[in-house]
């Protein structure tokens, strides 16, 4: 590359870790400095949302936007960014699938504000003060964006080119896709940049039957920690999800909760997790009895929604509760 | 339009080896049912991926009817079995996606059973009538 390209980062509904995955590039930054200039990153250069506005359409080469669309302000970002960058991408599991925040699709707006202002049990609001949209403060106007209805991810919003997966995304995962954006060498839009397999096919636990005898909870036992976590009973994501973490958890012996999302034969998670899980129940069939011994293993599935859509329910076939 | 004039409309998967046979007797001994259900042929009611049901909520079916061989008679041995797991597993959550389990259900219908298989049609079909469209936009009322 003879000129410098520049690049912006945003943050939208995200808790941050997307940034530290970003810093963790340590020596890399530097790196990437000789190719781009930063031109906007909230979380380390002061640049103003009405500088960015100022800027030509399609000035911006890469712009990594993590965070799910939550609130209008997320909304207007993304339009914005959309319309400055030549390639958008969409970094983390909350802008690539709705990620954590996106479990708020199970409960409505009014709901999650109730819960939050006035339920929660570290709440003291005897005011039962609750966000507005503008407020009087000594005489001037201040304002808030409004939340919205639902978690929606970045490409429900505006077009995406590209997606780095993960919570955070893992640090190879990142180096091969600044590395393929920097040589342009890369898939066509719009890709995700991960590779294809499940965290399975990565994982160096021992499998041996592909059955499970009982459910457990994560506290409920010894974990053998040279077998599959799924063999034991654990509830891992690892058959529904994509790799490039290196099986980071299970290796850890923590079950994987499916932060990379579908592999690309899915076409969403829980329903491949689900599939998985149900065939892998170990029960003697032959027994009528075993009808009720399948299904009282099954209830140790106790939140089957937030369980198999953990990162990805705005992206799920359903995508939020309904009302009937 | 007016409630009364909601007419459920009903996916039903059905095995090739039972109880797509019983539904066919149904047909040959000129049986009545409801013609709320929309049959799809499927090799075992164990290919019936959880995403299909998904799928069909989402395109706006009211009800999913899953319908395959008796417990012990599976033609592949154990696909019955699955489905019972994951429709056990489905339905709390489709309560949890604030969809009435009972739009989902899974029977059990022998190559003989042709009147076991219209009653379930007929059955299901008052069942969903009860409950509504489906909060998804289902609804037979655009054909």
């Amino acid at each position: 590359m003879s000129k410098k390209g520049t690049l912006a980062f945003y943050w939208a509904g995200s808790c941050g870790g997307c940034e530290v995955a970003v810093v963790d590039l340590d020596e890399m930054l530097f790196d990437v400095l000789e190719h781009f200039d930063i031109v906007f990153w909230p979380c380390a250069i002061d640049t103003k949302y009405d500088e960015v506005e100022a800027m030509p359409d399609g000035s911006i080469d890469v712009c990594f936007f993590n965070g799910c669309i939550r609130n209008e302000e997320n909304l207007h970002l993304a339009q914005l960014l959309r319309k400055k960058a030549k390639k958008l991408i969409a970094f983390g599991s909350c802008s690539h699938l709705g990620g954590i925040p996106g479990l708020g699709n199970l409960s409505s707006r009014e709901e999650t504000l109730d819960y939050v202002y006035h339920q929660c049990a570290s709440m003291n609001n005897p005011e039962k003060t609750v966000p507005e949209t503008s407020t009087d403060a000594f005489g001037n106007v201040l304002h808030l964006p409004r939340l919205g209805e639902d978690v929606k991810a970045l490409d429900d919003v505006v077009p995406v080119d590209f997606y780095i997966p993960g919570c955070p995304p893992p640090l190879e995962v990142i180096k091969a896709a600044v590395l393929a954006l920097v040589t342009g060498d890369i898939a066509h839009a719009p890709s995700v940049l991960a590779p294809e397999r499940t965290v399975c096919d990565e994982c160096k636990k021992e499998r041996r039957d592909k059955a499970v005898s009982r459910i457990r909870r994560f506290y409920e036992g010894e974990i053998d920690p040279t077998r599959c976590l799924l063999e034991q009973g654990f509830l891992c994501m690892g058959p529904a999800t994509r790799e490039g973490c290196g099986a980071a958890c299970p290796s850890a012996h923590m079950p994987c909760t499916g932060c990379m999302g579908p592999p690309p034969a899915s076409m969403e998670q829980g329903s491949r997790m689900l599939s998985a899980l149900a065939s892998m129940i170990d029960v003697d069939h032959e027994k009528v009895a075993n009808t009720e011994e399948m299904q009282a293993s099954l209830e140790e599935v106790r939140d089957p929604a937030g369980l198999f859509y953990m990162y990805s329910m705005p992206k799920s076939i359903i995508r939020r509760r309904h009302e009937e | 339009m007016t409630e009364s004039a909601f007419e459920p409309k009903i996916v039903g998967f059905l095995c090739n080896w039972c109880s797509y046979a019983g539904a066919d007797l149904a047909g040959t001994s000129r049986i009545k049912y409801s013609p709320n259900v929309r049959v799809i042929r499927v090799m075992c009611s164990g290919r019936v991926d959880p995403l299909f049901v998904l799928k069909a909520f989402e395109e706006g079916a009211d009800g999913v009817l899953i319908a395959g061989c008796h417990p012990g008679d599976c033609h592949y041995q154990s696909g019955n079995y699955k489905t019972q797991r994951r429709i056990h597993v489905m339905k709390r959550m489709l309560e949890q996606y604030g969809i009435n389990p009972d739009r989902l259900r899974l029977e059990w219908v022998s190559a003989a059973e042709s009147t076991r298989f219209a009653h379930v049609v007929d059955d299901m079909t008052k069942t969903i009538r009860a409950l509504g469209p489906s909060p998804l936009g289902g609804g037979d009322r655009h054909e």
